[in-house]
């Protein structure tokens, strides 16, 4: 089936997210759509699902003007999409998620669940990978629920099948297989919409790439195009995503991590006997695939985490089985991964957020009472000193971009008397100037001689960052490597592959 | 209340599946042991010797049990021993780092509450009719089991029902009203249905379109709708009680020869209308939950009503049509008090049946058979006040009466395990 | 449970595209555009708004976030609704209804002496009455609004803080049987303590008790996870029977020589003396709400206790990280609010029913405490207000019931409306035809709240 797009644009007020934007996918190709966060291409793919309605514009498949009303319309009409975010309940089983909303029956309503498993079990064999139809989604690793929202858009005949950013939360060698699965659907005649920002990627499986920035298609490319044609097209400039830093001075001071194990609520080893020092002026970066633990030691460090074996020394004090309030007084800098659930309270002001960890005494508090005029001096000199974009100190922190919250959240943690500062995700969902300015602060922090930790899923960060990196797989350590090491040898680790000779050098 | 992980022992790693470790609970072994102590506290402190006797037939059963004559202070404190024997296992189970299965739990409450009733019924000259206390169970459980599977559905769909006090009671003055005109039950059974839909409807409005605060509707919905009934019903039922609030109530239906059989005859086969009809409908909703596809769209919609709307599900008229169910099925229970139970209608008269409801769709798990099953266990827990107060127990009533939420606080603070509601229970659904 | 909610951000602000713009983006899909559009907003609301920095953002803003137009109409709706019930079932309007299109204006004079005959008997209840005597007798009807009054605030403010602390509390009842028995029991039992010191020795048995009751909830809530409104509705019945096993039981509560379950009177030395007179109803606790708002007021907005309840109410997990302990939070909080429920159970049986109590002490009060709360928006100004309305209700309908014979169930039936309305802003607006504000739905707290919920 050929999808069209004609003259697609979406406005928000005065925002315009889409642009008379234009895309033809013809079936038996993989068309892939690249672009920034925020370029406008999730929104193209609301509007193609149903979710949105254009202002202007029209949809057509195969030259046919199509109405869709709902995601039902949508899909009825042979579009599927496999969400960034997967779309399965979790505690339904795998057939049970792949016939919801067109369910086959036995009559009366009653579920033919015998057909579901059947349908489950066919999708799974064309492909050749194996998923227990009655197996709960909840208990499937990542991957493969990513295949189950494959069989769920196939099951209903998509012949126009969406991929949103489908590579986030895979290993290198998941994103192969994955690979291999859209060229076959493509090769029975399939036409795929590719959704990335990832460059190697797109070169890998594209037949035709169509770049969008600020809502507008910039130019079309062939996956001929070299990185850096694509990186210029895509951000509209030359990027360069260096960190500008002098070799690490080392210092005696040293947070030593030995034997930590956390176990989240389930029991399940989530941290396992996890082993590393840190000395002081040096920028541990901790890399690896969302989701293996890092969040945890992360979490383990500051106290958050309740089972907790090990031990966790900051210049020789212990801090395994204190309290958060007392790891914050021994010098814990804490940027914590998700910065609107962990780290601000929306609706509280920059001013009272800029003090959210320190209700406990002076200078802030007396005999109980708030210090507000000490509060409002102090928010207005950090929020100079930290050039973060606002009107005024009084203003809920939650109307902030991004990059600016993640600026209120560094002022409020790089302001206390620190002795280790622990950055998780720091540039996530951050725009490319306040990156550059969280980066440099980072490095300031190292230069001042403190242990840094800073947690990466981008090898690109991990690598512009860090001094060493450690790669966490399933929990483990992989290994500790120089910044130095090649690329692939990173790659591999995140699959959990250790490298060959260890370059453990604390 | 788990204890710290120790070192975990070494296993191959492998590919698929995390490694876990169990983690003690002492909830259970602290709950049971609590329990005993005061059991115990109360047999050694206030012992009432002679014996206890428990009919369990009636005249009309095809053959006569004899009465059981036991010891009470031995029957007694043979239930403390099993508790104990019991109690000390869960301690070796948590600390095995096991869980208390729950026929443990079921054999330590039956030897506990038998040696109760003993000791309860120790020298009186009258029978504890076991089958009496069984059967009243079952009768007191009716509405509350009609209230907690309106809770269930409509908290699968993800809106939360604080609101079934008040459907029970549109139900029961709806029912009163509609059965005093028509001198018809049945009418007055679906008058009551219709009532506690609407209530539900209100529930469904501003929950569900208008995203007010679930809890909050629910709450406000019951004082509304109690200050509703009293209001008519001081100014528009007394003054007409003939007419508007004198019903004819549905008569027991003994089903031929199954009532017969000694006591399981008489405490299920010889029961109202009502009370036949609730069995069936947890049956139905069980079924209707877990293998058709209405129920598997309720509870997608109560877990994910995002990946529901993707999928093209209508979120909101899903949840609306639950909530309605559920609120109709709560109306039927709100019928029991007006045409079962007494012949007319009363001020405040379901006296917090509806949030012992509650308390039953929670402690079952959100799941109908359960929450059925402990709305049997709360109407247990009402009967054997009733019961007891006729052989002459020495427990306050009062203490027996608060007997059903001090099980269901212990019950939400874990000893029946963690419930874990669907996971977009209470929140409004938006949709883009 | 209950996850913050999309907030209704600019709900008395005159329209804006963006708000619009931001409840249709999704974060999860498209950071990058909700920042743009963030941005853009917060740049325009930075003209719009000086000061929202201190407002309390949690699932109960929809509440707070009820204009004073909203909050007005609310009520108009809401007495207009009862006005429908008096009509209805007034007997003069019945009858002359029966022959409506021979003479319908009988029936319109029906209709207008129902209700003025129950709108003046509610002001006369409430306010002034002016048929009375003197000014001294007909201003007893606003002194009766004021003790009425008294116990609404103080258990209001026990809810609104517990809301403000993200934790529902319905359990407003229980903590005032708890509170009747402390202070009852040191009340009356209690002999021979000078003045002062037997009042303040019943005060602070009566708070303590149900600061405890309430504490129980939030013991339970932080250390086993055990949902708050169960366990208060549950909290609620145990202390219920507890009390009226105490009052049955001769030798506890129950009045010497009486077999009725109803405590002795409070000693003299004990009771809250008459703030203006023995001829007026008015207690000094009326003296002690007011302290209870201003002490609540300056809890919440300058003390750092309320500043971390509050973090706590908005983002659990954000004040954990801040180093807040919030379990510790959780049954302070409860405790507080607890005591507060307890002034109102303490105010009911030292001042206003000093020749003693039955099981029925708490009067309803614990349910009103929480539409009390709603009403006020959680804000100690607006839970003082609130009470005073609905203790003026409350007199008004004692009054209403007596000259007219329709049922004070009446109040109840407005008040709840009440909360209905306020709760859903658009209703009353649509009604109204009031300009309906563009709605943000942020859902970046949705996905927040899932990611709690799934956690």
């Amino acid at each position: 089936m050929k999808l069209e797009l004609r003259g697609i644009t979406k406005r928000f007020g005065a925002l315009v997210a889409n642009d008379h934007i234009d895309l033809v996918v013809e079936p038996g190709e993989i068309h892939c759509l690249l672009g920034e966060n925020g370029a406008g291409k999730s929104t193209l793919m609301n509007v193609l699902y149903g979710l949105y309605d254009a202002d202007e514009g029209q949809i057509l498949l195969d030259d046919e003007v199509q109405s869709f009303d709902g995601p039902g319309d949508a899909m009825a009409a042979g579009i599927g999409m496999v969400h960034q975010h997967f779309m399965l309940v979790p505690v339904f089983s795998v057939a049970e998620n792949v016939m919801l909303g067109h369910e086959s029956t036995r009559g009366a309503g009653v579920l033919d669940l015998a057909g579901a498993r059947r349908t489950v079990r066919e999708t799974a064999d064309r492909f050749g990978f194996h998923v227990d139809p009655d197996a709960l989604v909840e208990d499937l690793p990542v991957g493969v629920q990513q295949r189950v929202e494959i069989i769920k858009a196939l099951s209903r005949d998509a012949q126009v099948l969406v991929f949103d950013e489908p590579t986030a939360v895979l290993t290198p060698q998941e994103t192969d297989e994955l690979m291999a699965i859209m060229r076959q659907l493509r090769d029975d005649g399939a036409a795929i919409v590719f959704i990335t920002h990832k460059l190697r990627e797109v070169r890998a499986v594209a037949d035709r790439i169509t770049v969008v920035r600020h809502g507008k298609v910039v130019g079309e490319a062939a996956p001929t195009a070299t990185d850096a044609e694509l990186a210029s097209l895509m951000v509209g400039r030359a990027v360069e995503l260096t960190v500008h830093k002098e070799a690490p001075q080392h210092r005696d001071n040293a947070l030593e991590v030995a034997g930590l194990t956390v176990a989240n609520a389930d029991g399940q080893v989530v941290v396992d006997d996890i082993s590393f020092t840190v000395r002081g002026g040096e920028v541990l970066v901790v890399a690896g695939v969302q989701g293996n633990g890092q969040t945890e030691l992360t979490e383990a460090l500051l106290g958050l985490q309740e089972d907790v074996a090990g031990s966790v020394r900051l210049d020789d004090r212990e801090l395994v089985g204190r309290s958060v309030r007392q790891i914050l007084s021994a010098g814990v800098g804490f940027v914590p991964e998700d910065r609107n659930t962990d780290g601000l309270v929306g609706e509280f002001s920059i001013a009272e957020n800029l003090i959210l960890d320190r209700t406990d005494g002076p200078p802030f508090v007396r005999a109980g009472s708030l210090q507000l005029a000490r509060r409002d001096e102090f928010a207005q000199e950090k929020v100079d000193e930290f050039d973060v974009r606002t009107q005024g100190i009084g203003l809920p922190v939650g109307g902030l971009s991004g990059g600016n919250q993640q600026k209120v959240v560094l002022a409020r943690e790089m302001s206390r008397d620190l002795r280790l500062l622990v950055a998780a995700q720091p540039t996530r969902g951050v725009d490319v100037g306040s990156i550059e300015f969280i980066h440099q602060r980072i490095i300031e922090t190292r230069d001042q001689g403190l242990p840094v930790i800073v947690v990466s899923t981008e090898l690109d960060e991990a690598v512009a960052l860090g001094d060493r990196i450690m790669v966490m797989y399933r929990g483990k350590v992989v290994g500790i490597v120089p910044a130095t090491t090649p690329r692939d040898v990173l790659g591999l680790m995140m699959a959990g592959v250790a490298p060959e000779s260890e370059g453990e050098a604390a | 209340m788990s204890a710290p992980v120790t070192r975990p022992a070494p296993v191959p790693a492998q590919e698929t599946g995390a490694r876990t470790i169990d983690k003690v609970s002492w909830k259970s072994p602290i709950a049971l042991g609590a329990v005993l102590v005061l059991y115990v506290l109360l047999m050694a402190l206030a012992p009432h010797e002679g014996s206890a006797r428990f009919a369990l037939s009636t005249s009309r059963d095809f053959f006569q049990i004899p009465v059981f004559v036991v010891p009470a202070m031995t029957t007694a404190w043979l239930g403390a021993g099993v508790g104990l024997l019991v109690t000390g296992a869960a301690v070796l189970a948590a600390r095995a780092r096991r869980r208390v299965p729950l026929w443990w739990i079921s054999v330590y409450a039956v030897f506990l509450l038998t040696g109760f009733l003993a000791w309860a019924a120790a020298g009186s000259p009258r029978d504890l009719s076991v089958v009496g206390l069984l059967s009243g169970a079952v009768v007191l459980a009716v509405p509350i089991v009609y209230g907690s599977l309106s809770g269930v559905i409509g908290e699968r769909a993800g809106v939360i029902n604080i609101a079934i006090e008040a459907q029970l009671l549109a139900g029961a003055f709806s029912a009163a009203v509609v059965a005093s005109l028509t001198d018809s039950p049945w009418a007055g059974l679906l008058a009551a249905m219709v009532a506690g839909m609407l209530v539900a409807l209100v529930l469904g409005i501003f929950a569900i379109t208008y995203r007010v605060v679930q809890i909050i509707v629910g709450v406000v919905l019951n004082v509304l709708v109690i200050g509703l009934t009293s209001f008519f019903y001081s100014q528009v039922l007394v003054p007409n009680t003939e007419m508007l609030n004198a019903t004819t109530r549905f008569p027991r239906l003994p089903i031929p020869f199954l009532d017969r059989i000694p006591v399981v005859g008489p405490v299920l086969f010889n029961q109202t209308i009502l009370a036949y009809l609730m069995f069936v409908i947890v049956g139905v909703v069980w079924f209707a939950l877990y293998r058709t596809r209405w129920g598997l769209r309720v509870r997608a919609v109560g877990e994910h009503p995002k990946a529901a709307d993707t999928v093209g599900i209508n979120v909101l008229a899903t949840r609306y049509r639950a909530v309605l169910i559920g609120g109709t099925l709560a109306g039927m229970g709100g019928a029991f008090y007006t045409v079962v139970s007494i012949n007319q209608f009363g001020r405040e008269m379901t006296a917090g049946a509806g949030f012992i409801a509650l308390a039953a769709m929670i402690f079952g798990k959100w799941d109908p058979v359960r929450a059925a099953l402990a709305g049997l266990l709360f109407g247990f827990a009402t009967n054997l006040q009733n019961v007891l107060s006729v052989v002459g127990s020495p427990v306050p009533s009062q203490f027996m009466l608060m007997l059903p939420y001090v099980v269901t606080l212990f019950a939400v603070a874990g000893l029946v395990g963690r419930s874990q509601p669907p996971a977009a229970n209470g929140q409004a659904y938006v949709k883009e | 449970m209950s996850g913050p909610q999309p907030g209704q951000h600019s709900a008395d602000r005159p329209d804006n595209p963006l708000d619009d713009a931001l409840g249709k983006a999704d974060p999860e899909v498209e950071p990058g555009l909700v920042e743009e559009l963030e941005q853009e907003k917060a740049r325009e609301e930075a003209k719009a708004v000086d000061e929202t920095g201190d407002r309390w953002r949690d699932a109960f803003r929809q509440i707070v976030s009820g204009s004073w137009a909203v909050a007005l109409g609310a009520i108009l709706l809401a007495v207009l609704a009862g006005s429908i019930l008096i009509v209805l079932t007034d007997e003069a309007v019945q009858e002359s209804a029966g022959y409506f299109f021979a003479r319908p204006q009988d029936t319109l004079k029906a209709v207008g002496e129902a209700i003025g005959g129950a709108y003046s008997a509610l002001f006369r209840g409430a306010v002034y009455n002016y048929q009375a005597d003197s000014f001294a007798a007909g201003i007893r009807s606003l002194t009766q609004t004021l003790t009425n009054a008294t116990p609404l605030i103080a258990a209001g403010l026990g809810v609104a803080l517990a809301f403000r602390a993200g934790l529902f509390n319905i359990g407003g009842q229980g903590q005032m049987l708890m509170a009747a028995v402390g202070a009852g029991w040191v009340g009356f039992g209690v002999t021979g303590l000078p003045i002062p010191l037997h009042l303040l020795l019943a005060m602070v048995a009566g708070m303590l008790a149900a600061a405890l009751w309430a504490g129980i909830a939030g013991a339970l809530k932080a250390f086993t996870g055990a949902h708050e409104v169960i366990v208060t509705i549950m909290l609620n019945w145990i202390a219920y029977y507890l009390l009226s096993f105490f009052l049955a039981t001769p030798g506890l509560m129950q009045a010497p020589g009486s077999a009725n379950p109803r405590t002795p009177p409070i000693a003299e030395s004990a009771q809250l003396p008459p703030l203006l007179g023995e001829r007026y109803p008015l207690h000094w606790g009326f003296v002690l709400a007011l302290l209870a708002v201003a002490y609540v007021w300056w809890l919440l907005n300058r003390a750092s206790l309320g500043f971390s309840y509050r973090a706590v109410g908005e983002n659990p997990r954000a004040a954990r990280v801040a180093g807040i302990d919030v379990k510790w939070s959780t049954v302070s909080v409860m405790l507080i609010a607890g005591a507060l429920v307890g002034l109102a159970g303490v105010t009911q049986v030292l001042g206003t029913a000093t020749t003693g109590f039955g099981e029925g002490i708490d009067a309803g009060i614990g349910f009103d405490a929480i539409t009390v709360a709603l009403l006020g928006g959680s804000q100690p100004v607006g839970v003082l207000f609130a009470g005073l309305l609905f203790g003026a209700f409350k007199a008004g309908g004692s009054a209403m019931q007596a000259a007219e014979g329709i049922p004070i169930e009446i109040v109840l039936v407005v008040q709840s409306l009440i909360v209905l309305f306020i709760a859903a802003p658009p209703l009353v607006r649509a009604i109204f035809r009031l300009p309906q504000p563009a709605r943000r739905t942020t859902t970046r707290r949705k996905s927040s709240s899932t990611k709690e919920a799934t956690a």
